[in-house]
């Protein structure tokens, strides 16, 4: 593989126990590129961000992050990683006992030793680049949900970080709230240079930004292209994810053991 | 048949093995804290936040409560002295048993109810909030910057509360004693200072509220900790705090008892 490729997976595979997540997975993602990963519910998507984190460890294989592996990092190593990395969580995860402005100054206050009065100048850069300068007294709980992700999203880009991991930051947003995120996310990009990996479900708003695009199913990469080869695809995988369809490769219904008839007690039961 | 013959034999082997385990998971957390407890008292400031969490706001229940049972020890303790023609050594009856055993063991209990609780709750609602996740993905450890101001705020706090309960007892049972039954102001405190024995009495009760508050907010802070991500398992957690907690409360006071007094 290149070493223009900022995050390698290299043969991952993941289990919890004896349930296999992911399983050999392979896949490389250029310098400064936003690549979605796409897929079902349990499909393992979250488990690849949590490798590239470090929070987790593969069961076999190797996951690179800058050409390092992750997983042989020593504790001091990881948290150095971490560092030059940001994260912005599903539902935002702020710490609800601080204000906007702690919250976002969080990062800079601990890992750096700059005076006060920069940290809240950074936090007030930080605070505009999501538009919601002002906002710096208010609790999280006094927030909308999708004003408390535009302030995870300042916080995670705080350190001006060279890696983004954002998981499925469209989750419960409306439309307004969901385009404005998108934007930024692309925004962001384009002017950090970031290198980011997606996690989502939301796939047409996705595809307007990203780069590339890996679609999982059972814990493998079942398709992957750009915005434009996703389209087009004729892969039963893409197109039953990019359509919603109930009806494809990946099965909707739970695989139960006996028919609804049996479960009902209308054939052989004790109706008949 | 056999199957349900050795269910509970399989249960019993089953709790015990979990119970070893936690055992061992609690320890390995303590040096945990142990470990990263100089980071955080250099930033002296979050314990200070969570001492006034954990301590100050729990000096209403400590305060009344200590009221309280001083009166009911001044009734109790005066009914049964004077039938023995020693009402006099009320204040000394009074004092004892709240510098021995009242003050550390209650204090403890209302602390476990009051802030162990509280601080239960907290960390397993920022665990199900990924908020001890984003910490960590942050390279701020949640241990050093979460648990272990907690931890320290609360062992701080423990004797200051334990050693305010018995001197609001004290005044209960005075209360009681010389303002209203009537006994000599000057017997009842000559009594208790006769009696009273600084390092014996006094400095053994503020070691057993200081063991209470190791046992408490370690226990407060691991269930937390190791809450299961959802509102049940936070209040599952919650729930094991208060209940384990005012168990090992009354074992722990049984061993110090035995070796102190």
């Amino acid at each position: 593989m290149s070493s223009d490729h900022f995050i390698e997976f290299q043969d991952v595979s993941f289990a919890y126990g004896d349930r296999p997540i992911l399983k050999n997975i392979n896949l490389a993602i250029p310098r400064g590129q936003l690549v979605a990963i796409m897929g079902g519910s349990g499909s393992g998507k979250t488990t690849m961000l949590r490798l590239i984190s470090g929070q987790i460890r593969p069961s076999r294989g190797k996951v690179l992050v800058g050409g390092r592996d992750v997983a042989a990092m020593s504790h001091a190593e990881l948290f150095e990683h971490r560092r030059r990395m940001g994260m912005l969580f599903q539902f935002g995860a702020l710490f609800t006992d601080l204000s906007v402005e702690d919250n976002v100054a969080f990062p800079l206050r601990e890992h750096t030793r700059l005076p006060d009065s920069m940290i809240r100048d950074l936090v007030v850069m930080k605070l505009s680049a999501v538009g919601l300068r002002g906002t710096q007294t208010l609790m999280p709980a006094e927030l909308s949900g999708g004003m408390a992700r535009r302030v995870a999203l300042a916080r995670a880009i705080a350190l001006d970080p060279q890696l983004m991991l954002y998981d499925e930051p469209f989750t419960g947003l409306d439309p307004i709230s969901l385009g404005v995120i998108a934007h930024l996310v692309k925004k962001l990009n384009d002017a950090l240079g970031t290198t980011a990996v997606m996690v989502t479900h939301d796939v047409h708003k996705s595809l307007d930004i990203v780069d590339h695009v890996y679609f999982v199913s059972n814990g493998e990469i079942v398709a992957e292209g750009s915005a434009e080869e996703v389209r087009a695809s004729t892969s039963p995988w893409v197109h039953q994810f990019v359509w919603g369809e109930a009806d494809g490769p990946v099965h909707f219904a739970y695989p139960a053991g006996s028919t609804l008839e049996e479960d009902l007690g209308l054939k052989g039961g004790r109706h008949a | 048949m056999l199957d349900s013959l050795l269910s509970p034999i399989r249960n019993l082997g089953h709790m015990t093995v979990n119970a070893v385990w936690r055992l061992g998971f609690i320890t390995r957390f303590l040096l945990a804290i142990l470990r990263y407890s100089g980071q955080s008292l250099l930033r002296f400031s979050l314990t200070i936040r969570e001492i006034y969490f954990a301590g100050v706001l729990s000096l209403i229940i400590i305060v009344v409560s200590g009221l309280f049972v001083g009166m009911v020890l001044g009734l109790q303790g005066y009914n049964t002295l004077s039938r023995f023609g020693s009402a006099d050594a009320l204040g000394a009856l009074v004092a004892l048993s709240l510098l021995r055993e009242l003050g550390p063991v209650l204090a403890a209990l209302l602390f476990a109810s009051r802030a162990g609780s509280a601080m239960t709750a907290e960390i397993g609602l920022m665990k199900a909030t990924e908020q001890l996740d984003a910490m960590s993905v942050m390279a701020v450890n949640p241990i050093a910057r979460v648990v272990a101001p907690r931890f320290w705020a609360g062992v701080i706090s423990m004797p200051i509360l334990a050693a305010l309960f018995n001197v609001m007892g004290i005044f209960g049972g005075y209360l009681v004693g010389v303002v209203m039954i009537g006994l000599d102001n000057g017997t009842f405190w000559s009594q208790m200072q006769n009696n009273v024995d600084l390092h014996y009495d006094v400095i053994n009760g503020l070691i057993k509220s200081l063991c209470f508050g190791v046992v408490v907010t370690l226990i407060a802070v691991f269930e937390g900790y190791d809450a299961t991500p959802t509102a049940a398992g936070v209040s599952s957690a919650t729930t094991r705090t208060v209940v384990t907690s005012a168990l090992v409360i009354l074992a722990v006071d049984f061993v110090l008892t035995a070796f102190m007094f």
